[in-house]
């Protein structure tokens, strides 16, 4: 609420409102970790139960995941250098990097939908067994997430091309380079627990 | 699409139809009202798109007031049906449809209302703050609590109430075994007021942690202040578990998944477990900001300094750990064993230390100090015997052995009415009495409150004690009716006459919020109780909508207390007053509670295409929100002059 502003600190933290912003999303992010660790805990107690149908060893491509994996993490690094480009001041380069990132968040949702229609032609649906219940909402959660952060990038490319860097959009853009780079740990233990679990 | 006409309406029952028929009229009524007094414009403006914490405050207030009376609705109907055996008022499905909304509302939509009312009026205040950190998160948290009750009142004229009990136990409440879109209402309604209150725990801890007033350091912060903080910690940590339940017991009803059913590997007891991973703690969301509450008023009108006020902080503190390390004692009876039932069985009861450092601090506060019997005052001497009776009972429900016999039998019910009711509510009666002239700028009568404090401590204890009874001699609960050989007559019927003076208690409440608005005198000053310790009773009574005229600077705990005494601090200097900056309206939050009702409401119909459709119209209000760049305004000096005269002449 309050406009003051310091100009020694980068542009995102320069004012207060960005400053309580930046410390509720960090607090809304343990509240993410929190809902993301329960689905897995799902996850953990349903897997076995296949009820007769597939287990995740019969239905998982790891080369598909291993790509799906690459490209999200690229992303997050892409991300790194859209902040790294908005405290230069570039808003040129902060805008490349986003569309970068987000050409390749959404090559991930495009393999993650193949995915899921692969695993529905195999006649492996969210409605064959329990373990499937859980593996379709534990990635859908995700991947809903990873469609978010990407509608919301587009609204603040749009906002920054009007507004250009200030200490308001640079604590925007701030908020949502910590959701992606949190989208991206998550997919971290998604990719750990749910596929190589799942095949080893 | 599979259109369910047929089902919209409930008909055939009397008091269904008649409730339906009151509904239409009041909304005919409150419309008709609104356009004939031209009021529209005033609603929209002061109070549908404010972000005033102390107005969205009075908002949940005024909600938690209806849905307290819904509610105890439910709980009069239970009493009136059990009153004498065989008796055929309700029938056994009606029943259960009450049972599931009484505890549902007084939870989540009065019990939870109410304190998060109360926090957001006292707590900024308390804190020296001008608002939350979030203004327009509060009133969306607001409106998507509002939107979440509204839904869930909706069902039971439209569509059928739940009927699975407010636990909702799969797999009984799962598709296969509640057919109808009943229990749909539950899953998503609650997940609308849930998301509201995640977002109101994240900005209380933002608002607490980072808005303080100079000088107030976390361990000079009044203890209701404190309470709120370890409360919105407790919600960050329970809430997005509930969420998730909330998410997948609607995939299961509605999408045909298998997360709780009996077939395909589904697992009913993952239901129970995650519903008690948050309902345990949820059960510390609503008694902590109570003991808060209770804290300040004792030490006002005991009008000592808060005893062992570093053992409140710890107390609580260790309360919130173990909050989330008792689940499994809801259902000790699942079967997982004496290892496991024994680890929780010592959890639960490790729970009594702290509460009971907390109960002798309480005592040990009142000690030789100048008590006044003022009617907040009166509400937390009862909590405390009371209140003690719940633990107690608490302790003996915590042996895992023993519960084997008192699991879902009355005395259950007894023992969660004798720390819900003296705990909760008796806190949320404490905190209306204590804090309604910093609301409204008068008190509450006096004479009338003694009235709703005795008619309703008594008709509490006369309802419920006898339950304790009827549970040990076996009375099992969630039972629409009982055979007169059982010989639980007498302390039933005792129990349903006890509930008609706990009902005329609320009635006193609600005509003496009437009678004091009407006669009440005004001009109380900024300290009503004449013993007010801490910062809000600096400020004029109600608050002005900036909340300090220039921020107090804190010494030391009870820093209100110490400036009157050393009559330092609180002169008022004209070349001290700068403009102050406040937040702007925003449309945006009433707008998402009421795309929230209608995507909610589409999805409960299981209207597939049209919950695609009013999602969108949910997702377009948070784009919205990301280009609202209205910073807000700034209040000038001669309007804060104006409002501050009646300190005198302001130098």
């Amino acid at each position: 609420m309050n406009m003051n502003t310091n100009s020694s600190l980068p542009m995102e933290y320069q004012s207060e409102q960005s400053r309580l912003n930046i410390l509720g999303f960090w607090i809304f992010i343990g509240a993410e970790i929190i809902l993301f660790a329960t689905l897995f805990a799902v996850y953990g107690v349903l897997k076995p139960r296949t009820a007769g149908g597939p287990t995740g060893a019969d239905i998982f491509v790891i080369k598909d995941v291993i790509v799906q994996t690459l490209l999200l993490l690229t992303s997050s690094f892409t991300a790194g250098l859209v902040i790294y480009e908005m405290r230069r001041n570039h808003l040129k380069g902060l805008i490349l990097w986003t569309v970068i990132t987000l050409l390749l968040g959404a090559g991930f949702l495009y393999m993650e939908i193949n995915e899921f229609i692969h695993y529905v032609e195999m006649g492996a649906t969210m409605q064959t067994s329990a373990f499937l219940s859980s593996l379709f909402v534990l990635l859908g959660t995700h991947g809903a997430h990873v469609t978010l952060g990407i509608g919301w990038a587009i609204l603040l490319m749009i906002q920054l091309a009007k507004r250009k860097i200030t200490p308001v959009t640079a604590g925007k853009v701030h908020i949502w380079a910590l959701y992606w780079h949190f989208l991206d740990v998550i997919w971290i233990f998604i990719f750990t627990f749910v596929y190589l679990a799942g095949v080893l | 699409m599979d259109i369910k006409w047929d089902k919209i309406l409930v008909g055939g029952d009397p008091l269904l139809v008649a409730s339906q028929i009151a509904i239409v009229l009041t909304t005919v009524g409150i419309i008709a009202a609104l356009t004939y007094f031209k009021k529209w414009k005033w609603l929209w403006d002061e109070w549908l798109t404010t972000v005033d914490h102390k107005k969205i405050g009075i908002m949940y207030i005024l909600s938690g007031v209806l849905m307290f009376f819904r509610g105890g609705v439910d709980g009069l109907m239970m009493k009136a049906q059990t009153a004498v055996p065989e008796n055929t008022f309700l029938d056994a499905q009606h029943y259960n449809e009450v049972f599931t909304t009484h505890g549902v509302i007084m939870i989540i939509f009065m019990a939870m209302p109410m304190l998060m009312g109360i926090i957001n009026i006292a707590m900024p205040l308390q804190i020296g703050a001008r608002d939350v950190a979030y203004p327009q998160l509060n009133a969306l948290s607001f409106w998507l609590f509002f939107s979440g009750a509204m839904l869930f009142n909706l069902s039971f004229v439209v569509g059928g109430s739940p009927d699975a009990g407010w636990t909702s136990y799969f797999p009984l409440a799962g598709k296969e075994f509640s057919p109808g879109i009943g229990n749909n209402y539950y899953m998503i309604a609650i997940q609308i007021a849930g998301i509201g209150t995640l977002a109101s725990g994240i900005n209380f801890v933002v608002t607490i942690l980072k808005m303080r007033t100079k000088g107030m350091s976390l361990m000079k912060m009044p203890m209701f202040t404190w309470t709120a903080l370890i409360t919105s910690l407790i919600i960050i940590i329970a809430f997005p578990i509930f969420t998730i339940a909330l998410l997948i017991g609607m995939m299961d009803r509605l999408y045909g998944t298998h997360f709780f059913t009996v077939e395909a590997g589904g697992l009913d007891m993952l239901w129970a477990n995650l519903f008690w991973l948050w309902g345990h703690p949820e059960v510390y969301i609503v008694i902590l900001p109570a003991f808060g509450i209770f804290s300040d008023v004792i030490a006002t009108f005991a009008k000592k300094r808060l005893y062992g006020y570093f053992s409140m902080v710890l107390a609580i503190v260790i309360i919130s750990v173990l909050s989330m390390l008792v689940w499994v004692h809801h259902f000790y009876t699942m079967g997982v064993g004496p290892t496991v039932n024994s680890v929780f069985s010592i959890t639960t009861m490790l729970i009594a230390i702290p509460t009971g450092i907390k109960m002798f601090n309480w005592l040990f506060t009142m000690r030789k100090g100048k008590i006044e019997f003022t009617t907040p005052m009166l509400w937390s001497l009862a909590f405390i015997p009371t209140f003690l009776i719940g633990g107690v009972t608490g302790v003996m429900l915590a042996m895992a052995a023993a519960d084997f016999q008192y699991h879902n039998t009355l005395f259950l019910v007894a023992h969660f009415h004798y720390t819900l009711i003296p705990g909760t509510v008796y806190a949320v009666f404490a905190g209306l009495y204590y804090w309604w002239p910093k609301m409204f700028g008068y008190k509450l009568s006096e004479k009338i409150g003694k009235w709703h404090f005795w008619l309703f401590n008594i008709g509490f204890n006369v309802t419920f004690f006898p339950m304790f009874f009827l549970g040990l001699n076996g009375a099992v609960r969630r039972a629409y009716t009982y055979s007169a050989e059982s010989g639980f007559s007498t302390l039933f019927l005792i129990s349903a006459i006890g509930s008609i003076f706990l009902a005329a208690g609320f009635a006193a409440l609600v005509y003496n919020i009437y009678w004091s608005f009407r006669h009440a005198e005004r001009n109380v000053g900024n300290d009503p109780w004449g013993s007010g310790r801490t910062l809000e009773w600096s400020i004029g009574s109600p608050a002005p909508h900036y909340n300090f005229a220039t921020l107090p600077e804190v010494k030391s705990i009870d820093a209100f207390w110490y400036m009157k005494k050393e009559k330092k601090g609180l002169e008022l200097r004209k070349s001290d007053i700068k403009p102050i900056h406040m937040p702007a309206k925003s449309w945006i939050p009433v707008y998402m509670g009421a795309a929230f009702f209608v995507f909610g409401f589409v999805l409960v119909f299981e209207w597939h295409i049209l919950s695609v459709i009013f999602g969108l119209s949910v997702l377009a209000g948070l784009a919205f929100r990301s280009f609202d760049y209205d910073s807000g305004y700034y209040v000038p000096v001669e309007e804060i002059i104006e409002t501050e005269k009646w300190r005198g002449e302001i130098k």
